[in-house]
């Protein structure tokens, strides 16, 4: 009787918010208790970022590339590629926690869905820090330019909503399917949309099917916003269709990631 | 029945099952045919402008340059995913009831190898057939992709020798898994996405010596411009040599896992 009371007294925000805080932690603990498991999610993107500018770094030299720097232009595509991999692995550890009976407990418990579901997100754009920064140190060991603290910011404000997106996605497959074995289509599908941009050349050097295909993609606008620091200056108008499309994104896969949470064991 | 009669049966019903295994998980598959295929796309789309640089290989156009080199990340990774489904075995005891079983041991190893060596095979057809529906010319003709075909199928045998290794010697699948990423190192450091002239050191350098280039320029040489007796051969030697490799790890590790059971 008491302790309902002292529920009751306790506004609802606030229990969200530690329950929010609590699933974050959660993530966070399983990094540092766990901290081989992130290893392959950090040398993912690191591997692609070296291999990309060893193989295609001759690129720069085709006219119409802006460019001198190739690991300049590329490293924040390598960037958002982690953060893609991260938010999906978010979608891989909640079908894991579904399998062993976790998920299971959570939804019994009074915390709305939209919460449980925004904990794992939070806690996906977070983590998505950690591979970023390792591939933006190698990157400036091997001579990428300094975006400046304006690019710099925008570039990891676009790495952190990115993850979201991922994790959403993940979210959205792992509530559906209910198992692992989706990993490959969370990862796959990840890949797919950052990877179908300017993420190699610059748009007009692009085959026209993919040319055709960029414009269409909405991340196409991120990656463009999360490079500019490196190969240019920071731009109002180059920064906003990036935040418009994370919002677009968000929305619809947050929205469909819940649908998916409010039909899980109803 | 003779001996090797009954051996060949016993590697076919496993190399059968390892086939069956990987077609029904997705994750055994996706990385043999999703992911090269992805960026097959991606990197014909992206870094297509690439054949206009000085010092390309005169090509019919990008996606025919990167058959090669996608039919290779194929391969490498079925050869990683036979490994991952081996431990599999390993970890679920399978594998210790095959040992306690009247058969060959090196047949039980021979038949997770023909799976693979059967998925190089239907890597190289899938590859084969994407580059010819857009478009891609296969300039040695019908002798020049069956050799792509075999000098492919035989790499799969020989890398799923090394992935067979390793699963037997750990007994473990996420240490195999922990060598994907070594696959994509190996493969950057080769000349399967671009040609080693172009390439920025010191990956140029590597690629010079890494074995997967003689193989992949072995594969490629009759896609592009016809059959070329000493890239083939350079690339059936660099296919020994990870066989021998692969072989004799295998052999090592069996008698390893034999001993610790």
């Amino acid at each position: 009787m008491e302790a309902a009371s002292v529920t009751a007294a306790v506004p609802g925000w606030r229990i969200n918010l530690a329950t929010i805080l609590a699933l974050v932690t959660r993530a966070k603990n399983e990094l540092v208790r766990v901290p081989g498991a992130a290893i392959p999610g950090v040398l993912a993107p690191t591997i692609f970022f070296l291999g990309l500018n060893g193989v295609f770094g001759g690129l720069i030299h085709l006219s119409g590339f802006d460019t001198d720097s190739y690991e300049s232009f590329i490293v924040p595509v390598s960037m958002l590629q982690g953060a893609g991999f991260t938010g999906a692995a978010a979608g891989v550890n909640l079908a894991r926690d579904y399998e062993q009976g976790w998920v299971d407990r959570l939804l019994v418990s009074p915390a709305p869905r939209w919460v449980l579901l925004t904990g794992n997100v939070l806690a996906a754009s977070l983590r998505a820090f950690v591979p970023a920064t390792f591939v933006l140190a190698i990157a400036f060991l091997i001579g990428a330019r300094w975006p400046g603290l304006d690019g710099l910011l925008v570039c990891y404000l676009m790495v952190a909503a990115m993850a979201a997106v991922a994790a959403c996605w993940g979210s959205m497959l792992a509530l559906h399917y209910k198992s692992q074995s989706a990993a490959p289509l969370m990862q796959a599908g990840m890949m797919g949309l950052v990877l179908l941009t300017p993420a190699y050349a610059p748009l007009e050097l692009l085959q026209p099917w993919l040319q055709k295909v960029a414009e269409v993609n909405p991340v196409t606008q991120v990656i463009e916003a999360a490079r500019q620091g490196f190969v240019g200056s920071v731009t109002w108008s180059d920064t906003w269709p990036g935040l418009l499309a994370l919002a677009a994104l968000l929305a619809v896969l947050g929205a469909l990631a819940l649908r998916e949470m409010r039909r899980t064991n109803v | 029945m003779s001996e090797l009669a009954r051996s060949a049966r016993v590697v076919r019903a496993l190399g059968a099952r390892s086939i069956r295994q990987t077609f029904r998980r997705p994750q055994l598959i996706s990385p043999i045919v999703v992911f090269p295929t992805l960026l097959l796309a991606v990197q014909t789309g992206g870094a297509g402008a690439g054949i206009e640089l000085p010092g390309f290989p005169p090509v019919q156009s990008f996606l025919q340059f990167m058959l090669a080199g996608s039919m290779m990340q194929s391969m490498m990774l079925a050869g990683n995913s036979g490994g991952i489904a081996f431990a599999v075995d390993i970890e679920m005891g399978f594998t210790d009831r095959l040992f306690a079983a009247p058969i060959p041991r090196f047949a039980i190893v021979l038949g997770r190898l023909a799976g693979t060596a059967a998925l190089g095979l239907f890597a190289s057809l899938w590859f084969l057939a994407i580059g010819l529906i857009f478009g891609a010319e296969i300039a040695g003709g019908v002798p020049g992709a069956l050799l792509a075909i075999l000098l492919v199928t035989a790499s799969a045998l020989a890398v799923g020798g090394i992935g067979a290794a390793i699963a037997l010697r750990t007994g473990s699948a996420s240490v195999v898994q922990g060598l994907f990423p070594l696959v994509l190192v190996v493969l950057f450091l080769s000349s399967a996405f671009f040609p080693q002239e172009l390439m920025i050191e010191p990956a140029k350098t590597i690629a010079e010596y890494n074995p997967l280039s003689f193989i992949v320029e072995g594969v490629r040489e009759p896609i592009i411009s016809g059959i070329d007796a000493t890239q083939t051969l350079e690339a059936v030697a660099a296919i020994a040599g990870i066989v021998i490799l692969g072989l004799v790890l295998s052999a090592r590790a069996l008698r390893h896992r034999l001993r610790v059971g």
